[in-house]
C-alpha cells in the first residue's frame, strides 16, 4: 500500500526520531512510503488562535501538497483532526471545500491507521518497561481512539501497561493556550504528572507529538526519572 | 440593549491568586472530582443504557424549541393565565427589578425568600431589592453562605463549592455567634433556625425555573432541600424568574430533561424535590401562594437566536457537568470568571452576551480538550463555539489594532508556511539559534511564559526531513 505521511512541524524539528519510528513501523506493515517534500504545518496554530485567514493559507497549501495521496498518516491526533475536521470548517464553501472534503476520509492518525485501516495489532514489537499511556484530547474526543494504542501496547513484548487513574485528562498544552494561560498550563501538566507518578511507570507514551513536548518540558523541570516516547517508538524497537 | 455589566474585570489577576492559594486548588479539585465520580456511576450502561439517545433527543427537543421561541413562549403565557397566574416579559435587568419592585411595593412586601436562582444573580436583585428597603434571604444553603460572606456563586449547581466545613464553621461563629462546629449537619440545622424564621415572616417568595412547560404553563424547580418548595409555597405571593431559553415544548420531554438533570449535575437519579408549580392556590386548596407571576428575562438571549451555531448555547440546561469536567475551571476556579456563569458553558455565553471585548481573553483560557463537550447532556458543541469567538475577535482586533505582535507573527508563519523553500530555510535557522541563547535567555516573551512552567526541549541536530534524505540515499 503506498502512503503518504504528513510529520507535522513538531516532529520534524524536535522529534525527528518519531518520523523515523513511524516510517519504520509503517514499511514493515508492508507500506509503500512517500514523504511529500513540500510540506510544513497543517495550520492548527492559526486556526486555534482565531486567525482564520492565515489558517486558510497554509491549509490551502496543504491540501496541495497532500493531493494525490492514497493515505495520509500522522504521528499526531491534533493535526490529523485539523485537516480532517478542521479544514472543512475553515474552508465553508467552493473549490477550497471540496478539496478539503476530498482530503478529510484520506487523512488518518497513526494508530488508527494500523489498527483500523491495515487492521494490525502486533507489529511485532518488543520493549522491556513499565509504561503508562497519556490519550490525546483530540485522538480521544475528535476521532474516538481510545483502545486502538491500548491494543498495539498489549501486543508488545516485554512491556507492562499501567493505567492512570486519569488517563484521559488534558496534558494542559492547548497550543498558543500554554504560552496565554502559562500557570494554568503548568498546572494541569503537573496534575497529569502526578497520576503518572502515582502507576509507576517510568515511561509515559502517548501518539501526540505536542503533549508529548509539554509533558517531557513539565517532567524535565520536575527532575522526574521519567522518560516520554511517542507510540510510534515504542512499535518500532525490537 | 442590556443594562448588564461584568462582575469585575481582573480576570487574570483572579487566575492567578487562585492558582497561588493551595487550600482552594484542593478544594475546588476535591469537589468537582467527586461530581464527576457520582455523574460516572449514575450513567453507568446498567442504570442508563439508553443515556446517549437520550442526549440526543434532549439536544433535539432543545434545538426545536429555541427555533420556535416565539411559539411556545406565548403557549407558556395562555396557560399560565388560565391558571390564574401572570406572565412578564422582561428586556433586561432593570425591567425585572423594576417588575420585582411593581409587584412587592403596593403589597407591602418587607421579606422575600430566595431560592436558587442563577438568573437572579444575572440581574444582582437582591442588590437592587435592598435599595428599595426589602430585605432577601438566600435559602438555598450554599447561597446563604454565601450571601453571609458577600460572594457570587463560585459553580452552577453548587454555590460554595470553594468553601470546605471549617470554612462554613469559621463562618458561622463570626457571623451567627454560634460556636464553632465542623459537623456539616450540625451546620445545616444551625442554618435552618435562621432560615425557618425567615420562611415564616417572608411576605414573597423568589424562585428560579429549571424549566417552563408550554403545553401545562407550568414551572419544573429541581432541587435538594425542599427550601425551594417551601419559599414557592409559605409566602403570599411567588415570582418565578427565569430566562427564556428555559422553556420546553410538553410536560412529558421531563421524562428525557429530568433523567439528564440531575445526573449529569450531581450524578443523582432524581434531586430529592421537583416541584411541578402551576399557578397560584386554588378555591378549595389548603396550601399555595395567593399569587403567582412569573417574569420571563431575554437579557440578550435573543441575540443569540441568528447565528445557528451559536444559538445552541442556549440550550444549555445548567447542570454544570461542563465545569466539573473541565480542567481548566478545575485550577482556575468560578470566581476568575468575569460574569455569574462560570467554566466552559460560561466562556462561551459571557462573550456573546456581553459583547466581544468584555473580556476578550475568556475565549482563549481553554486547552481545546473537548471533555466539555463529552459531558454535556445536550450536546453543545462548546470548543467549536469557543472557536469561532476566538475567531471573531481576532476579525474584531483587526479594527481595534490589538495584538498588534500576535497578529504579525501569524502573517510571517503562514506566508513561510505556504512557501515551502523558505519555511525549509527558517526553520533550520531557528534549530541553530534555539540553542542555549535562547534558552537561558528567554528574549521572547513566548519564550519566556513557556519557561516560566516548564523545560524547552532541546532542537534536534538533524530534522526529520534531512535525516529522511540521507536514509533515502
Amino acid at each position: 500500500m503506498k502512503v503518504s505521511i504528513f510529520v507535522t512541524c513538531v516532529v520534524d524539528q524536535l522529534f525527528p526520531a518519531t518520523g523515523m519510528a513511524m516510517a519504520t513501523v509503517l514499511e514493515r506493515a508492508g507500506c509503500e512510503i512517500h514523504f511529500p517534500e513540500d510540506q510544513t504545518c497543517c495550520g492548527q496554530p492559526a486556526f486555534n488562535t482565531g486567525y482564520r485567514d492565515e489558517a486558510a493559507t497554509v491549509a490551502r497549501h496543504t491540501m496541495k501538497v497532500l493531493q494525490g495521496s492514497d493515505y495520509v498518516v500522522v504521528p499526531a491526533g491534533s493535526c490529523a483532526s485539523m485537516m480532517c475536521h478542521h479544514y472543512t470548517d475553515l474552508f465553508a464553501t467552493g473549490t477550497d471545500h471540496d478539496a478539503a472534503k476530498q482530503l478529510a476520509p484520506r487523512v488518518v492518525e497513526f494508530s488508527k491507521f494500523l489498527t483500523d485501516v491495515l487492521k494490525l495489532e502486533d507489529l511485532g514489537a518488543r520493549f522491556d518497561g513499565v509504561v503508562t499511556y497519556h490519550d490525546a484530547c483530540h485522538s480521544l474526543r475528535e476521532l474516538g481512539i481510545k483502545d486502538g494504542p491500548r491494543r498495539l501496547l498489549s501486543k508488545v513484548r516485554g512491556l507492562e501497561l499501567r493505567e492512570m487513574d486519569i488517563p484521559e485528562e488534558c496534558c494542559g498544552f492547548g497550543g498558543t493556550f500554554s504560552v496565554k494561560f502559562p500557570g494554568v498550563s503548568g498546572g494541569m501538566a503537573r496534575t497529569k504528572i502526578d497520576s503518572i507518578v502515582r502507576t509507576g511507570a517510568n515511561i509515559l507514551v502517548s501518539a501526540d507529538s505536542s503533549c508529548l513536548m509539554q509533558m517531557a518540558g513539565a517532567i524535565s523541570r520536575a527532575g522526574l526519572p521519567i522518560r516520554t516516547m511517542h507510540l510510534a517508538e515504542v512499535l518500532a524497537s525490537r | 440593549m442590556s443594562t448588564s455589566h461584568l462582575d469585575h474585570q481582573d480576570f487574570g489577576r483572579i487566575i492567578n491568586s487562585t492558582l497561588a492559594d493551595p487550600h482552594l486548588q484542593k478544594a475546588v479539585y476535591t469537589a468537582t472530582g467527586r461530581l464527576m465520580s457520582h455523574r460516572r456511576s449514575a450513567i453507568a450502561p446498567h442504570l442508563l443504557p439508553d443515556y446517549q439517545e437520550l442526549r440526543e433527543q434532549a439536544r433535539l427537543v432543545k434545538l426545536h424549541t429555541i427555533e420556535n421561541l416565539d411559539w411556545y413562549l406565548e403557549q407558556f403565557e395562555r396557560n399560565v393565565v388560565a391558571h390564574g397566574g401572570h406572565v412578564h416579559w422582561c428586556r433586561d435587568a432593570e425591567e425585572v427589578a423594576a417588575t420585582v419592585l411593581s409587584i412587592a411595593r403596593p403589597r407591602g412586601v418587607k421579606l422575600v425568600v430566595k431560592s436558587k436562582s442563577m438568573t437572579s444573580e444575572e440581574v444582582h436583585l437582591n442588590d437592587r431589592l435592598a435599595e428599595h428597603g426589602i430585605e432577601s434571604v438566600e435559602t438555598d444553603l450554599g447561597e446563604y453562605i454565601l450571601q453571609l460572606l458577600k460572594q457570587r456563586p463560585y459553580h452552577i449547581i453548587a454555590p460554595a463549592l470553594h468553601l470546605t466545613r471549617y470554612d462554613v464553621a469559621d463562618l458561622f461563629e463570626e457571623k451567627l455567634g454560634t460556636p464553632h462546629d465542623t459537623v456539616i449537619e450540625n451546620q445545616t440545622r444551625t442554618a435552618r433556625v435562621v432560615l425557618r424564621e425567615a420562611f415564616l415572616r417572608a411576605d414573597m417568595g423568589i424562585s428560579g425555573a429549571n424549566f417552563l412547560v408550554a403545553d401545562s404553563g407550568a414551572i419544573v424547580v429541581v432541587e435538594n432541600e425542599g427550601n425551594a418548595r417551601l419559599s414557592t409555597s409559605a409566602p403570599r405571593v411567588h415570582v418565578a424568574i427565569a430566562g427564556i431559553e428555559k422553556i420546553i415544548p410538553r410536560a412529558q420531554d421531563l421524562a428525557t430533561f429530568l433523567k439528564l438533570l440531575a445526573r449529569s449535575a450531581t450524578g443523582q437519579m432524581l434531586s430529592a424535590y421537583t416541584s411541578f408549580l402551576s399557578g397560584p392556590r386554588r378555591a378549595g386548596e389548603v396550601d399555595g401562594p395567593e399569587e403567582f407571576h412569573v417574569i420571563l428575562l431575554d437579557g440578550g438571549r435573543t441575540k443569540l437566536l441568528e447565528d445557528e451555531e451559536k444559538r445552541t448555547s442556549l440550550t444549555c440546561i445548567r447542570c454544570g457537568a461542563c465545569l466539573n469536567h473541565c480542567p481548566v475551571y478545575r485550577k482556575i476556579g468560578g470566581h476568575s470568571f468575569p460574569w455569574v456563569y462560570s467554566g466552559p458553558i460560561g466562556a462561551i455565553l459571557t462573550p456573546q452576551f456581553h459583547g466581544l471585548d468584555a473580556e476578550p481573553a475568556l475565549p482563549f483560557a481553554s486547552s481545546l480538550c473537548g471533555a466539555c463537550a463529552e459531558v454535556c447532556p445536550v450536546k453543545i458543541d462548546i470548543p467549536k463555539i469557543l472557536l469561532r469567538l476566538r475567531s471573531d475577535i481576532k476579525e474584531s482586533e483587526k479594527e481595534t489594532a490589538g495584538h498588534q505582535f500576535e497578529r504579525m507573527a501569524f502573517r510571517a508563519y503562514a506566508y513561510a508556511a505556504a512557501r515551502p523553500k523558505l519555511w525549509r530555510r527558517l526553520t533550520k535557522l531557528g534549530a541553530r539559534f534555539s540553542g542555549p541563547g535562547i534558552r537561558n535567555g528567554a528574549s521572547l516573551p513566548v519564550v519566556r511564559d513557556w519557561l516560566s512552567q516548564r523545560d524547552l526541549p532541546a532542537p534536534a541536530a538533524k530534522s526529520f526531513r534531512e535525516l529522511w534524505k540521507e536514509r533515502r540515499r
